[in-house]
């Protein structure tokens, strides 16, 4: 697959929130207004870009059938039984070390994304990529990098766009028993459909 | 603990409290699971089970889990349950657990259950946890089921696989709505049920 | 006792995971029997429901035990190599139902990959191929079953698809999803759609087309899904590279035929009917 193609895929096609709903409960709760929602989208494309890469070789080289062949006795070993455990292990304990890292070495960054660390271990869209990825299966650690970035990038404009409709929404004269959360459903699900048109493109 | 009104316990979560319209909680990953009633129904049972189980398991452990590894260990029973489950489906419903794919393993990012987990089963006794879970569960299910209703019905004419709408209709001309079979139809019939629900329930309206 | 020091925490983390993984390593291996079963199950299936539709009088009961029903319809199961030779032979359970072999999805993909590596130009993979082949006997008629297995829209798509004694008509298809679009992509598992495959034939140089807005060479092609364009034309992708590389084996096939049949001119292309 080429890098290019997949990458578009990822961001448009298969798109994390409009393709699989994925991520919806914080994409609801903090898509209020834009500096926010600009600020847990960051936060996601960098929790997968790093969580992506290890779960896929974990999945490589620990957890598939026959993955631990590189160990001599090992070769009919399957583990796949334990991949969701070990991918949420994985992302939660990633999440943890990143925000402690982030809060050392760089309090500017921490001061932006700390407060949305926490928010995105149980971020569905993380698990789900890693899931997928499983599904997928890419032939190297590039192609699930490269996924992982598309499908940050999509759920970041995703998000990013719905906050600032609902920032113009809120001027609007809605009818009272949808405002809030009914009327976000539907303008979700209206966004949802404008990105269908891109589904089937190839590159 | 005669206190506890079990009642409100069970049916709380299910009308007024409902996790999905209400707390806005693990729209996740099931919607895309309610194109049809079936696979809508066996994944409303896997939370149901799920959210039970491990409230009443965290609730059991409460006061031993180390606080500072609290959310870890929370995904953990998690996602244990959620494995069960998943074995079990594949072993003695194999078709359905087909068509659910990925989205079992997704009940272990479902806000509704780490949300109960947190806010009742880490300071309740075991049972009233499980009680609340399955009520959450059920609450959760339940939305399910309505919108996988109307999606089958007027996406593909069918209940269960069933054919609900004659054939004497589509030689009338009449067509199934392809459009509701796609994801974005899903979040619009759930604006609407949400919509219904505040119309009648007038304390729920958002300012 | 304190439950926020070290000590603590690694210890009760070191117990809970060690009692997780016990209970998951215990059901895992209870259940693994019964999940292979299913898998098994599912392909013996979808490889008897292809090469039945050569006989379109011949209904398998709805409560027929599909081990049983493919034990009296197999006549040999076996591996073919990219030059159309045996490779191998898979168990039909003759003797034992529960011993019946088949390549399972799984088995397919890595097949698929090895076919991607040789698209991609490294000729030398095709020595790894071992493609599976199985042969019934369908009231009288040889029905050969060959498996496809490609890339659809969302995920992977497979099929079987059942080939006369020429090795050029098919007799049936079938066809199964990872998770195409419902209602849309996902129909390619139903009649209207796979019926249309029965009485059609691939080229001799191996073509066969799903296309889009209706077939216009109705020999050698079907009618895509409407609004399906992608998974339809995937479906089509995917027939023709398997036939490509099983076509030396249809090739001998067909070699086979055309001897046997010189005397007796007998049409064996029946006209499409439908199925039940």
């Amino acid at each position: 697959m080429e890098y290019l193609s997949l990458f578009v895929k990822s961001i448009f096609v298969d798109n994390m929130i409009f393709a699989y709903f994925l991520g919806m409960c914080s994409y609801l709760a903090v898509s209020k207004n834009v500096k926010t929602a600009s600020g847990l989208g960051l936060a996601v494309i960098f929790v997968l870009l790093i969580t992506l890469p290890v779960n896929y070789l974990l999945n490589k080289y620990v957890l598939s059938p026959g993955a631990l062949s590189w160990i001599p006795g090992m070769e009919g070993v399957d583990l796949s039984f334990l991949s969701f455990i070990v991918f949420i292990a994985v992302i939660a304990a990633i999440v943890q070390i990143v925000e402690m890292v982030v809060e050392k070495f760089s309090p500017a960054l921490y001061s932006q994304l700390g407060i949305f660390l926490p928010l995105i271990a149980v971020n569905c869209a993380i698990l789900g990529a890693s899931l997928f990825m499983q599904e997928k299966d890419f032939v190297n650690v590039g192609e699930a990098t490269v996924y992982a970035l598309g499908s940050g990038i999509g759920w970041f404009l995703a998000i990013v766009s719905l906050a600032a409709i609902r920032e113009k929404m809120s001027y609007s004269n809605v009818p009272a028993p949808l405002k809030g959360l009914g009327i976000t459903f539907i303008t979700v699900g209206l966004m949802g459909m404008a990105f269908m048109t891109f589904m089937g493109i190839q590159l | 603990m005669k206190d506890i009104n079990w009642k409100e316990t069970l049916l709380n979560p299910i009308f007024k409290g409902n996790p999905i319209t209400v707390l806005v909680l693990g729209i996740c990953s099931s919607l895309a699971v309610t194109v049809q009633l079936k696979g809508a129904c066996v994944m409303a049972l896997s939370v149901i089970i799920v959210t039970g189980l491990s409230s009443f398991v965290v609730s059991l452990i409460r006061k031993s889990i180390p606080n500072r590894i609290r959310i870890i260990v929370q995904l953990v029973v998690v996602a244990l349950m959620v494995i069960l489950v998943d074995q079990v489906l594949k072993a003695y419903a194999y078709s359905v657990s087909k068509t659910l794919s990925v989205y079992v393993g997704l009940i272990i990012t479902n806000c509704i259950v780490m949300g109960r987990i947190e806010a009742y089963a880490l300071g309740n006794k075991p049972i009233p946890s499980l009680l609340d879970g399955l009520a959450n569960g059920a609450g959760y299910g339940m939305i399910l089921i309505i919108v996988a209703f109307f999606r089958e019905l007027l996406g593909s004419g069918t209940l269960f696989g069933f054919r609900i709408i004659p054939e004497a209709f589509y030689t009338a001309g009449y067509m199934n709505n392809g459009l509701v079979i796609l994801p974005p139809m899903a979040l619009i019939l759930l604006g609407c049920i949400v919509w219904i629900q505040r119309g009648v329930q007038k304390d729920l309206q958002e300012k | 006792m304190n439950t926020n020091s070290n000590t603590y925490t690694v210890i009760y983390s070191i117990v809970l995971v060690v009692v997780v993984a016990a209970i998951l390593a215990f059901t895992s291996q209870a259940l693994k029997d019964k999940q292979n079963e299913n898998v098994k199950l599912e392909t013996i299936t979808k490889v008897i429901s292809a090469a039945t539709q050569a006989d379109p009088d011949y209904v398998i009961a709805e409560d027929a035990d599909i081990l049983e029903e493919y034990q009296n319809l197999i006549s040999d199961a076996l591996f073919v190599d990219a030059n159309g030779e045996k490779a191998g032979q898979m168990n039909i359970g003759k003797e034992d139902k529960k011993a019946i072999e088949v390549a399972s999805t799984s088995d397919l993909k890595k097949q698929n990959d090895i076919i991607k590596k040789i698209e991609a130009g490294n000729a030398d993979a095709a020595s790894e191929l071992k493609l599976p082949v199985y042969v019934f006997n369908i009231t009288g008629q040889t029905v050969t079953v060959i498996p496809c297995y490609g890339a659809g829209l969302w995920g992977p798509v497979w099929g079987y698809l059942a080939f006369a004694e020429d090795g050029r008509t098919f007799d049936g298809a079938i066809f199964d999803h990872k998770s195409e679009t419902p209602g849309l992509g996902a129909k390619i598992t139903e009649t209207p759609f796979y019926s249309q495959f029965k009485g059609r034939s691939i080229t001799d140089e191996g073509y066969f087309g799903v296309i889009k807005g209706g077939a216009k060479d109705t020999e050698h092609e079907v009618d895509a899904i409407s609004g399906a364009s992608i998974t339809s034309g995937a479906v089509g992708t995917t027939v023709r590279t398997w036939v490509k590389y099983y076509l030396p084996y249809l090739n001998k096939l067909a070699a086979e035929s055309a001897a046997a049949q010189e005397p007796v001119a007998e049409e064996i292309v029946e006209p499409t009917t439908e199925e039940e």
